[in-house]
Parts: structure tokens; sequence; C-alpha cells
């Protein structure tokens, strides 16, 4: 078994810098939830130079949209959801202070040069482990666009939140260099 | 002619919704384990041993396996000599999504309209539903909550007929290839050969609802599936993507007659859960 790096939040700059690509990590702390429809309008705000309706400096964004909760529950199932369509929005957050992106799959061109420029991590959650990922939720409040229910944006408390190093701040990326290992 | 209520038709939709988006199908199960022991990997088995566990906390403790419970799509096959009583068919039908999606704590993933206001309709409706007339006193539905993750890294090539069988293989290769970590490897590849655009995507996604482990019963796509297969395992992309030797758990290829000057190819891709269900009033 790899060895598990325990990553508390917010992240600092050295935590995000010292993360390798590859490594297995456990976060703890709060982080934020967000996706299509909270990604466009964080995204419009900054574009009229407004202020976000959550301070995003040093934090970690997790790209998912989860399942009602269920009675008894801290969170209905909350696996990732596919985080190019972020794309287009994510360079902006990265300038204002964001540092971890959680979600599965590719990542443009822009995003990576984004994170080496501001020092900003990208981690992998295994997509479809969502009742699994939901267990180390331990509380979860809307903290903002109510109105977009299932894609509203919400603060989580994470306990080991079990994820992997896939793109790290000097543009290192599994999604490349693995396959071709096992490629015939 | 059997009369048919719709309270029965909403009532067993419902069931279905629930059972597929609750519980793992055991042809996916016994696949992933397969999978699992043949993965060289070390990444590779650690995302499908936690795969495996996700499907044992969802089944016990009945919560969705994925957040992404999907756009409702059926498939219902109504004998001919069934009158539905009571109410109108469709209504009834989203009413069961609607029950499902609501009293069982399912995500909603539906908007109303694609492009604008992209307003969430609250109930996962309206489904997709695909209907069939067969001889018999029976209504068959086949239920599958389909997930955009994969349906996204779907495509169609209108196909020239001289581009042939390799020209087909090449093509469900490179769409799975470019969708790379996105569909959540190990993926389920639904392929509809031949008809119009449209009726090669529909008979596409049915392919999915085919058990992990059969194959077509015409030899030569038989033939094509298992050499796709072992052309996209042979990719690298492994379990999430991570790296590893096995990138899909199988080819599905269905095929219908199509027009002299083509040869549309769809491909669907699923996630790994390939969730599905079904039952018969």
């Amino acid at each position: 078994m790899a060895k598990i790096i325990k990553v508390i939040t917010p992240l600092t700059d050295e935590v995000v810098f010292s993360l390798k690509a590859g490594d297995t990590v456990n976060i703890t702390g709060y982080i934020y939830t967000g996706r299509d429809a909270a990604h466009k309008r964080l995204f419009s705000l900054l574009q009229k130079n407004e202020k976000l309706p959550i301070e995003i400096k040093n934090q970690i964004i997790y790209y998912v949209g989860p399942a009602p909760t269920p009675p008894g529950y801290a969170c209905g199932a909350a696996g990732p959801t596919t985080s190019y369509r972020m794309d287009p929005y994510a360079p902006a957050l990265l300038d204002k202070g964001l540092k971890g992106m959680i979600g599965k799959g590719l990542r443009s061109k822009e995003v990576v040069e984004s994170m080496k420029k501001n020092n900003a991590v990208y981690f992998h959650a295994v997509g479809g482990a969502a009742a699994l990922i939901a267990k180390s939720i331990k509380k979860s409040e809307v903290v903002a666009y109510e109105d977009l229910g299932p894609e509203a944006i919400h603060r989580y408390y994470v306990e080991d939140f079990p994820a992997i190093v896939v793109i790290d701040s000097k543009g290192n990326n599994l999604y490349e260099s693995e396959p071709p290992k096992y490629a015939k | 002619m059997r009369e048919i209520e719709v309270d029965k038709v909403k009532d067993k939709v419902k069931e279905l919704f629930l059972r597929a988006n609750y519980h793992i199908g055991e042809d996916v199960l016994m696949a992933l384990k397969e999978a699992r022991e043949k993965e060289v990997s070390e990444t590779g088995r650690s995302v499908l041993n936690m795969l495996l566990k996700n499907y044992k906390i969802a089944s016990d403790e009945e919560i969705a396996i994925c957040q992404d419970t999907g756009l409702a799509v059926l498939y219902v096959e109504i004998g001919q000599e069934v009158h539905i009583i009571g109410g109108n068919f469709e209504e009834a039908i989203n009413e069961g999504v609607k029950e499902a999606y609501v009293e069982g704590y399912l995500r909603k993933s539906t908007v109303d309209d694609p492009v604008f206001a992209r307003k969430n309709t609250g109930t996962n409706t309206p489904a997709i539903i695909y209907t069939s007339i067969v001889p018999g006193d029976k209504i068959k539905f086949m239920v599958t909550p389909k997930g955009f993750g994969s349906e996204n890294m779907s495509a169609l090539s209108m196909m020239k007929p001289a581009d042939g069988p390799e020209g087909i293989k090449n093509f469900i290769v490179e769409t799975v290839r470019k969708a790379g970590p996105n569909p959540c490897p190990p993926t389920i590849v639904g392929v509809g050969i031949g008809g119009t655009v449209d009726k090669a995507f529909v008979i596409a996604k049915k392919a999915l609802l085919r058990k992990i482990g059969e194959h077509s019963r015409d030899e030569r796509y038989a033939r094509m599936e298992k050499e796709v297969l072992e052309r996209i395992n042979n990719l690298g992309i492994g379990p999430g993507g991570l790296g590893g030797r096995v990138t899909s758990l199988a080819v599905n290829i269905e095929y219908t007659p199509t027009h002299i000057a083509g040869m549309p190819v769809a491909v669907n891709v699923c996630c790994h859960a390939a969730r599905h269900a079904e039952g018969t009033l």
C-alpha cells in the first residue's frame, strides 16, 4: 500500500508545493462544493469585479452535485463529477487564490498552466464511489445559491476524504504519465 | 384483452428505478471482481476495491450508488393484448420516476430547457421512454438511470460502407481513447451499427443493458466485440483512468439494417456501474 499523506485545509503554499502527482492523500477540514451552474455564477461575479459569496483563498473546491441527504446521514451520495466542464472558469478562481480542486478526468492546458502559475493542485476522487466517499463527509451546509438545488455551493467538513494527487503544481499529470506504462 | 391499471405501471417503474440506483447487478459485480484479479496496476486495484466497497455500502444501506442518478431512460415492451386503464400511460411512468427520485433520496438531474433557463424540474422527469408493441398480454420494463459523465463521451460516425469492420473498430477504440478518464472507467461500451442516426443510438443504448459476458448471437459481431475489447484494454487507461490493464468490462454491439449508401456507427459509453433493472407486469 502506498503511504497516505494527511492534508489539512485550508491549504498552505508549502503543502501544495510538496504534493506530487501519484501521492495518495486523506483530506481533513472544510471544503466547498461547486459544479457547472455555481461556477458560471462565480465567474460572472469575478468578471464584474464583484465579491464572491465564499472566500476561496487557500480553499479546495470539490466538483460534486450530491444526492439528497437521507435521514440519519450527514450527506447523500457524493462522488466527483467530470472536471473539464469547469475548465473555462477554473483559471479565474485560481488567480483569486483557490489552491485545490477535487474531481475526475482531464483538464485543459489553460487550467494546468494556471495551476503552475498559481501553485495549485488537482486531486482525483474515484468516480462512482459516491456512497463510500460520502462516509468521509461529516457535516454539510448550503452556503450559497440554494436555488440551484444539487448544484448549490455546500460547505463540507470532511475527515480523511480519500483522493489521489493527479496533477501537481509543477504540471506532472498521472492521466498522461500512467496509461503508457500499461499500454500494449 | 388483459387490463392493467396505470397505478401498477407507476409502482413498477418506481420499484425498478429504486432497485437500479441502489443495487448493482450481479454481472457487474462478477466482472469487477474478475477485473481486480486481472489488474496489474496497484492504483488500479485500489480503485476497483473502492468501487466494490461502494457497491456494498449502497446496497446494504439502500442509498444511491452514485450521486449522478442519471436521466431516467426506459425501454418498454407492451403486449398487444394489453389494455391500459385508469389514466395516461406516460404520465404514470413519469409519476413512478418522480416518486422513486423524491422518496428515494436520488438526485434530480433534469433541467427543463437545455440552453437558456436550465431550470431543474425537481422530479427527474420527463423520462425518456422507448415503447414497442410486441405479441402477448404483458408489459416488460427495462429501466436504466443514465449518468452524463459517460453519456458526454459518446460519439457518432456516419461511415462509408467501404470503411468496413476495420473502420468501425478503429472508431470505437478512438472514442474510448479520447474519453480517457472522464467516463469513470472501467466502462461498458454500447455500439449500434446501421439504421439511421437516431436508430443507431437507440440500439447502442439498449446494448448497454446486455449482461456482461454475453456476446452478439452473430459470430462475426461477437468476434468484433472481443477484438475491440482487447484493443481498448491495450490502451492502458485503466480503472479511474490512472493507468492499468482494465479499461472496459464489455463491448456490446447491436446491429440493424441500413441504407445502401451508409453505415452509421453510434458509440454510447457507460460507467462501470451500468445500472439497470427489469421487471414485468
